[in-house]
């Protein structure tokens, strides 16, 4: 009893210094190059994204910029990759995207998604 | 109609499922109804504010301020998620043991409430907040079918609530016995996904930069936004296309919830304790 639980210590200190000593790990070696980022601007127009078939460079971090035009508020949104931010009606907002592999990637406003529906170009 | 009913069915379903599985964790704990109640009541009132402020939020810390207010209240929940599962090693197996015996048995257990009426204040201000966005923008817009958007929504919380309720019922089938086991398992695969989806939002802010690549992409077989998407992401944290850090983040906090099990457990059996037998 007493053996299995010493284990049990044993392996749980194991465990947690490894998942800690994995996240620092991952942490410091992220690049700071915020300066090589590519930059996308979309606009959102009675629902739809503006230009209509935005396109961005692969393998790079882009920095996206969406101005919601419409008054009602907007969440663009993505199934294909990590992307989900409000636009609150008659705002801009700025976020961070991949990055990402070479392909085609679904973009949509989660409130409106058939009319928004639309592909990102990723080349 | 229906667009309006599975949007909000599909916030409501997260929410409702996370209640569902803290209040088969917290049975047997005196006054769970009263905590869960506020804490229900305490997040929808918090996702009507979060909808008010949504513009303000999101230009907060350059831009960033609806990423890390995401980021912070998943990962409070995280933390109070583990406070619970470390209640629960250390007074679980009395708790199993009293309600074999009585049916219903009462237990004290007001901290581990108050960390559990957090856990689904969040979960609710989270997911209502975009529930209430997108009531409003139909309600705003006006229009003709204002009226039936608005009722399917209604009709999508419905419909939430009942599958949650559902879940909840499936749960307590589950003989007193087993239950803690079973939900203290269900709490940290929900923990592990509320602390990959943190992951997600620090990676949309430009706040963690590295291994942000997606890994892999199972959308072909079951997308993130699809009703069984969501009830999987909720349960156990799946997401179709994750990036290396969300899997570690996944990975690392498995490792925590396991490491403080053991830890509790270890400390139980150096101090003395009845012993049982069974």
């Amino acid at each position: 009893m007493n053996a299995r639980n010493r284990y049990g210590f044993g392996f749980a200190r194991l465990a947690l210094v490894g998942a800690v000593a994995v996240v620092l790990a991952a942490v410091a070696g992220g690049p700071v190059r915020a300066d090589d980022d590519a930059t996308l601007t979309l606009k959102l127009k009675d629902h739809h994204f503006d230009p209509a078939m935005p396109s961005i460079p692969a393998e790079k971090r882009v920095k996206v910029t969406v101005t919601n035009l419409d008054s009602t508020p907007a969440e663009v949104e993505s199934d294909d990759f990590k992307m989900e931010k409000v636009v609150a009606g008659g705002a801009t907002v700025i976020l961070t995207i991949g990055p990402l592999k070479a392909g085609e990637y679904e973009i949509h406003d989660e409130y409106n998604e058939d009319v928004s529906k639309t592909k990102l170009t990723v080349k | 109609m229906l667009a309006a009913l599975l949007i909000v069915f599909r916030e409501v379903i997260e929410a409702g499922l996370i209640v569902g599985i803290v209040l088969a964790a917290a049975r047997g704990v005196a006054g769970r109804g009263r905590w869960v109640t506020i804490g229900i009541v305490a997040g929808v009132l918090g996702a009507a504010l979060v909808a008010a402020f949504a513009d303000g939020i999101a230009n907060l810390f350059e831009g960033s301020g609806q990423e890390l207010f995401n980021a912070a209240i998943l990962l409070v929940a995280v933390v109070m998620l583990a406070w619970h599962t470390g209640w629960m090693a250390s007074h679980g197996r009395e708790m199993a043991q009293e309600m074999r015996k009585v049916g219903a048995a009462v237990a004290r257990g007001d901290k581990s409430l108050v960390a559990l009426a957090v856990v689904v204040g969040v979960a609710v201000l989270r997911e209502g907040s975009e529930v209430v966005l997108f009531l409003y923008g139909i309600v705003a817009s006006g229009g003709v079918s204002a009226t039936g958007l608005v009722v399917g929504g209604l009709l999508g919380v419905a419909a939430g609530s009942a599958v949650s309720a559902l879940m909840y019922f499936g749960l307590l089938t589950i003989h007193p016995r087993y239950l803690f086991g079973v939900t203290s398992k269900l709490i940290m695969l929900l923990a592990a996904g509320l602390a990959s989806q943190a992951v997600a939002f620090l990676q949309q802010s430009g706040t963690i930069e590295a291994l942000a690549t997606p890994l892999w992409n199972t959308g072909w077989l079951l997308k993130d936004s699809s009703i069984a998407g969501r009830l999987l992401k909720t349960l156990v944290g799946y997401t179709d296309s994750p990036t290396g850090m969300q899997l570690i983040a996944y990975l690392a906090t498995i490792a925590c919830f396991l490491a403080l099990v053991r830890w509790v457990h270890h400390r139980r059996t150096v101090t003395p304790a009845p012993v049982s037998l069974t």
